[in-house]
Order: C-alpha cells, then structure tokens, then sequence
C-alpha cells in the first residue's frame, strides 16, 4: 500500500473517490438534487449530447472562431513584435498605445464589436484577435530584444543582410519567447471564445453551457462543461507535442544548464 | 573528536544496479586540525560531507562526533558548499545574511547578533559591504561572506565543500590566505574538500587520499610545514613539491584504474 | 526607465486626433465612433454626477475581495502542494483536469449555486484567479535550490523557521508572478460575469449602454475601465519594485552577465 501513496495512481484513485462521492451526494440529495445531479447522469448527458451531435456543432463552431482569432493574432502580433522588438523607433512610437489597449480587460471590448461587427462570427474573432494578441506581441518584443548581440555579431560578419538577418537569426533565436506568449495566448482564446459566446451568441460550446442553465437542463450544462475541459486539455497537450518537436534544442539547452 | 567509521553510502537509481558512492572510509580528525580530502573527480568526496553533516543517512558504518553519532545536522559543525550563489540568501544584504548563521540562537538580542555579524563581517575583509546584497558582490567576496556567515556561530567544525572550486586562480590563493589567518586565529577545526592537490598540501596539516569509486582512503598524508605558510615559500619547499608529486601520483594511478 | 516617452504620446495624440477628425467628417461613422473629445466630455460627466462611480466601486469591492481571497488560498495550497510530493501526487489528476477548462464557464454553475448577486461574482474571480497563483507557487517553491535547502538543514532550522526564512523568500518571486498575472485575469472576470448577469459594475454598465445606444458613455466607461487596468498594474508594479527590490537587482545582474 505504502508505494501507492504519492504515485500516481494516488492520484486517480482521489479523483475515483471523488466521483463516487459525487454520485452519492447527487443520489441521495445532499446538496441540492436538481442543481448537483449525480455523476453518472452527467456522464449519460455526456454520451447522449456527443453521440446525438448535438454539441459537437457546437464545439465546431467554437473552436473555427477560436482558431482563426488566434492565427490572426499571431500572424499580426509576432510581425508587430518583432518590428518593435528590433527598431527602436518602432517600439518608441507605440509602447503608449499599446500599454493603453493592454490595460482594457478584454471583455469590455465585446459591446464595441458588437456595435461595429454586430453579434455574428465577425465579432467573436475580432474579440480572440484583440485578446490574445497583446501576449504575443509582449514576449515576441522581448525574445527579440533578448536575442545576444554576439549572435547578430557574428551572422553580420557572415555577410547576412537585414531580412536573412531577421528571419535565419533573430526569429530563431526568440523563438522560445514566441512559444511561450502563442501558450498563454491559447488559453485567452478559450476564455474569450467561452465568453463572447456567453454575451451574445446562438451557437458554440459557451453559448450551450449558459443556455442549458437558463432552460434548466442541469445535467447537460455539467456535460457541456466536461466536454470544454476535455477541449481545453486536447488543445493544451496538442500545443505541448508540437512546442516539444519545434522547441526540442531549447528544451535540451535547458536541461543541459541545470 | 571527529571519527568516520567505516562509511558506506549507496545510491538505488531508478532503475538497475545501486550505485556504491563510498565503499567504506574511515579516517579521524583531531580537534584544532586543518585536513584535506582529495580525490578525483566524481569519487563521493560531496556525498561522504553530506554524511559527515548529517544531511544524507550512510547506508552502513557511523560517524562520531565528540563520540556521539550523527544522526541528523550536529550542534557545532557547519557545510559550506562550493555554490556560495545559491547558498547565500539572494533577498538578504550582507550583514543580515550572516547575522542568519546567529538567528536561531536563544538568548541572543537583534542588536548583539549585529554586533557579531559586523565582527565577522570585518575579520573576513568586507567592511563597509554590509549593506550590500551578495549579488552585487564579486565571487570571491560571496564566498567570504558564507565563509563569515558559518564562522559567526563559532562551529567546532567546518566542513569545506570545494570552497573555492569556481573562483579563478588569483581570487582563490587570496582566499586560501585568508581562511588560513582565520582558521589560525580562531582555532576551528576544519574538514576541507577539494580535487586541487596543491591547495590541499598548501593548506593542511593532513590529507587523505580517496580512491575512485566506490572510495576509500588509500593514504594518510602528513603535511609537515611550517605555518604561517607563504604561497612562495611554502610552494617552493622540497617537502611540498615531494607531497604534491606523492599525491599527484597516487591520484593518478586510481583514475587510470577506473 | 524613468523615459519620457515622448514619441509614444505623440503618436497616440495623432490617433486621437485623428480619430476625432473623421468622426466629425462622417455622421454615420460618429454614431458608431463618437470623436474623442465627446467621449471624454461623456467620461467628465458621468464621472462629475456620480452615476458611474456607484459602478466603479461595485466592480472594484468585487475585484478585492475575488483576487484576495484567491490569493490567501493559491498561495496556502500552492506552499502545501510544491512541500509536500504525496499530496500534490494525490490532487495532479483533478488540477490537471480543471485548470484547462476555461474559467467563464463556471459562471453558470456560480449562478444555479449563489444566485446572480456578489456572491457569485466574487466566487467565479476566486476561481478563475486561484490557478495561475497555486501553478506559480508550486513552481516556486519546487525550483529552489537543494544547495540553499542544506544550508539551511547546517544551520539547524527548524521545520517553521525553515519555512519562513528561507521556503518563503524563496519562492516569493514567483509568487508574485502568479499574482500579477492574476491581477489581469480578476479584472477579466469581474467584468464578465457583470456582463452575463448584473444590474451594476462597469461590465454590465458598459454592455447596459451598448444595449440602449447610448454609444459615448459606452466608450466613456470602457476608457474609464482601461484606466482602472493601467492604474492596478502600476500600483501592483511599484509594490513589487520595493517588495522584490533584491530579486529586480539579481535578474539584471544575470543579464548582463
């Protein structure tokens, strides 16, 4: 038994117990029988939503707003950064700016899209873009601005010219900054997709979890949320594989320097 | 007053063979002594202070200090270590990192524990550094400073962990110099780790000789020079060149082997 | 750092400017995008008779007491968690389930539980703020250094003193990134579940607005929640630069090196 306690399987075994203490408080009413359904009625609901297809549009929809919002911020936030990253002029220029849009709390900007962009997809991917672009845009300026002076040294005597300068160097070398800012930006663009959803929406995984509430329908709003963070897990270990293969030399430099 | 008695100390990797560190050393330091442990590097000179300091139970044998076991860190004796970056206490400035090594002393008074970290502050040379942060400090300075943090308690013993292994050539000879005015006006017995065998023929009355591993002593070394010594003189002495090539060879011998 | 950033202003003067200049050019645009000068004169005046400051300061009390209580409790559990292996062992599979979950969609759990009131908003920030602070701590204190762990073991401290001379310090840092990367995150749910559900704070102010067209003091506020955001961050920043004053030394010392 002694080797079980801190394994993992402690920790499966936990979260088994606290499951079946779940179903018994549903069962047996404990806490509230209608909002806290025992867990085996969430797990039908589970079943039922996916195997129905019901909330896999859904999951669709939200994630095809999610994923351009977020490949829009990066593709503008990385170009942004590493300009501002680089030239001083342009980091001068718009640090006011930027600082400025930083500090709105994202979700504030949701009534002005919706008034320029109304309540449709154009709105949602606007809110992703504005979002999760502030986090790109940080760590893109400062992995280029850490990016070793003997390094841009050394590619310059090598004859390279300012665009083979900027993309065979500079981007490499800020790359482990990039990764981290698209990491902590992918995790806004779940929030933000899950919010703008909530506030005016009439599909998407969001806009499902706060409707089955509002109907009532209780143990599909626990399945809709199941079904999110089994999303935002997939996504996240998704980012993890694809960051370990790309990033395999930082990982290894790292380690090395521990 | 210090005794290791047929020490032994074994590793369980996380998976195949343990791994013997210390196959069985025993060895005595008397009260007042300044002795050295050499040996190649990788051989479990690390491991075996760690055993003698009471942070790592030996697998088997024991070590006595005053005839008492050690079973966990003993009253009196102090572990330098080579990281003196990562042992000083990067948040404290100078005087309240060794007014640390007094803290936990009853019946001492805020004012009075000043007093004494000033005291030692001076005796290692960084007056008018006490208000300084270690990381604003050059290596050497940082290592006097751990240096006066472990005298502050007036320890017995002192267990040296290659003190001075990362700092470079000329750094190092002041601080050699400097531990020795100390050791000699403090009268502390001191246990000194190192792989450079001329700092531990130039510093001690003793050396001890470990093989690779799993280690043992191979030899009891008598240093017999006359103190205070002097880098010139003493280095040039016929008895320390004869020592120096003793050792030099009998280390030798051992790495061809393993 | 104490820069005057003189080109930056400049150029959001010019934005400014030159926002004004086409709203006035355009009616239909100004409907949508009022020019900046009518948006701070809204700002001055909904300031100057009160009504927004009842909102102001729902959103902040639900702001405080959300990000304090979410800290006491990230940073007890996270110390408990990042000392103790078998207990985070025990709780790695529930932590790495729930923390990937957006945090907005607890709000309507938050409803069906505590009602559309305080209560609710303030437990959906407690959540959503109580993650990044317990990952941060567990790290922090994990990443500390066996070597200073043993020099406290030689100087014989015991288990409390070790804790607060040297667990807590240590860690601090990243504590302290967890809070301010919090901090954001507070802001971010206040407004939120004010949107979803309210009758005041600047989050259902702001969307009340919007709804009845009433477009400048929709602006005015969210200029005004910007400020809000700015002024937290700075205040947060320069409590951290005299708190961790040794830690800002350190890391620019390890830069230049």
């Amino acid at each position: 038994m002694s080797h079980l306690w801190g394994s993992r399987w402690s920790g499966f075994g936990f979260l088994l117990l606290l499951v079946l203490v779940w179903e018994a408080a549903g069962r047996y009413g404990w806490i509230h029988k209608l909002f806290f359904p025992p867990a085996t009625k969430i797990l039908a609901s589970f079943f039922q939503i996916v195997a129905s297809g019901e909330v896999l549009g859904h999951v669709g929809v939200s994630l095809w707003r999610a994923g351009l919002g977020y490949g829009l911020a990066a593709l503008v936030a990385i170009t942004l950064g590493v300009l501002m990253g680089y030239w001083r002029v342009a980091y001068e220029s718009l640090e006011v700016v930027v600082e400025l849009l930083r500090a709105v709390p994202p979700p504030a900007i949701i009534p002005v899209a919706i008034v320029f962009l109304g309540i449709g997809d154009q709105m949602k991917v606007f809110i992703i873009l504005f979002s999760c672009a502030f986090p790109i845009l940080v760590n893109t300026m400062d992995g280029v601005r850490s990016v070793d002076p003997v390094l841009v040294r050394t590619a310059r005597t090598f004859g390279l010219r300012q665009g083979a300068l900027l993309w065979k160097v500079v981007l490499p070398a800020a790359s482990p900054f990039i990764m981290t800012g698209l990491r902590i930006a992918l995790a806004i663009a779940l929030i933000l997709v899950v919010i703008s959803e909530m506030v005016g929406a009439t599909s998407g995984i969001g806009y499902f979890i706060l409707d089955s509430q509002r109907s009532f329908r209780i143990p599909q709003m626990y399945a809709g949320m199941l079904v999110l963070a089994l999303l935002g897990y997939t996504l996240n270990r998704g980012f993890l594989l694809v960051d370990a293969r790309l990033m395999a030399w930082h990982k290894g430099l790292t380690a090395r320097q521990r | 007053m210090l005794e290791v008695r047929e020490l032994r100390k074994e590793f369980q990797p996380l998976s195949g063979q343990p791994v013997v560190a210390l196959g069985s050393v025993s060895f005595r330091v008397e009260s007042g002594q300044f002795v050295s442990i050499v040996g190649p590097s990788g051989c479990g000179k690390s491991t075996l202070l760690q055993c003698i300091a009471g942070l790592s139970r030996p697998s088997a044998g024991r070590v006595l200090l005053h005839g008492r076991e050690v079973t966990g860190p003993p009253e009196g004796l102090i572990l330098l270590f080579q990281e003196y970056n990562k042992s000083l206490m990067a948040w404290r400035s100078v005087l309240r990192n060794v007014r640390f090594g007094l803290e936990n002393r009853a019946g001492m008074s805020r004012v009075e524990m000043d007093a004494e970290a000033r005291r030692y502050i001076e005796l290692v040379g960084l007056k008018g550094f006490e208000a300084h942060y270690p990381w604003e400090l050059s290596g050497g300075m940082q290592q006097r400073v751990a240096i006066a943090r472990a005298l502050v308690r007036r320890p017995e013993v002192m267990l040296m962990d290659e003190p001075f292994g990362s700092l470079d050539a000329l750094t190092r000879i002041e601080l050699e110099d400097a531990l020795l005015r100390l050791w000699e006006s403090l009268r502390a017995t001191i246990l000194f780790v190192t792989h450079d065998i001329e700092e531990a023929v130039y510093l001690s009355d003793r050396a001890y000789v470990l093989s690779c591993r799993p280690a043992q002593v191979i030899e009891e070394i008598e240093v017999k020079l006359e103190r205070p010594r002097n880098q010139l003189t003493t280095r040039e002495d016929p008895r320390f060149i004869q020592a120096r090539r003793h050792i030099f060879e009998l280390i030798s011998k051992e790495m061809a082997k393993g | 750092m104490a820069r005057f950033p003189g080109k930056g202003l400049a150029v959001l003067l010019g934005c400014l400017v030159l926002w004004e200049v086409l709203a006035r050019q355009s009616g239909a645009l100004a409907l949508y995008f009022p020019p900046a000068s009518q948006v701070l004169a809204t700002l001055a005046a909904i300031l100057g008779n009160g009504e927004l400051l009842d909102h102001i300061a729902a959103s902040l009390l639900r702001f405080a007491e959300g990000y304090a209580l979410a800290a006491a409790l990230a940073v007890s559990a996270g110390l408990c968690f990042g000392l103790w292996r078998p207990l985070y062992a025990l709780f790695e599979p529930l932590i790495e389930l729930l923390r990937p979950m957006p945090s907005p969609a607890t709000i309507p759990i938050a409803i069906l539980f505590l009602g559309i009131g305080d209560q609710m908003k303030v437990a959906v920030t407690v959540y959503a703020c109580f993650w990044p602070i317990l990952l941060n701590t567990i790290d922090g204190v994990r990443a500390i250094d066996p070597v200073l762990m043993n020099t406290a073991a030689t100087f014989r401290l015991g288990p409390w003193e070790r804790f607060r001379k040297v667990v807590l310090p240590a860690a601090s840092p990243q504590i302290v990134t967890g809070l301010r990367v919090s901090l954001a995150i507070a802001l971010i749910l206040v407004t939120t579940s004010e949107m979803v559900v309210s009758n005041d704070g600047l989050g259902f102010y702001i969307l009340d607005r919007q709804r009845s067209f009433q477009i400048p003091e929709m602006y005015a506020a969210i200029v005004a929640l910007a400020m809000i955001g700015y002024g937290l961050n700075r205040l947060f920043l320069t409590l951290d630069g005299w708190a961790m004053a040794w830690h800002k030394g350190l890391t620019r010392k390890e830069e230049i090196l």
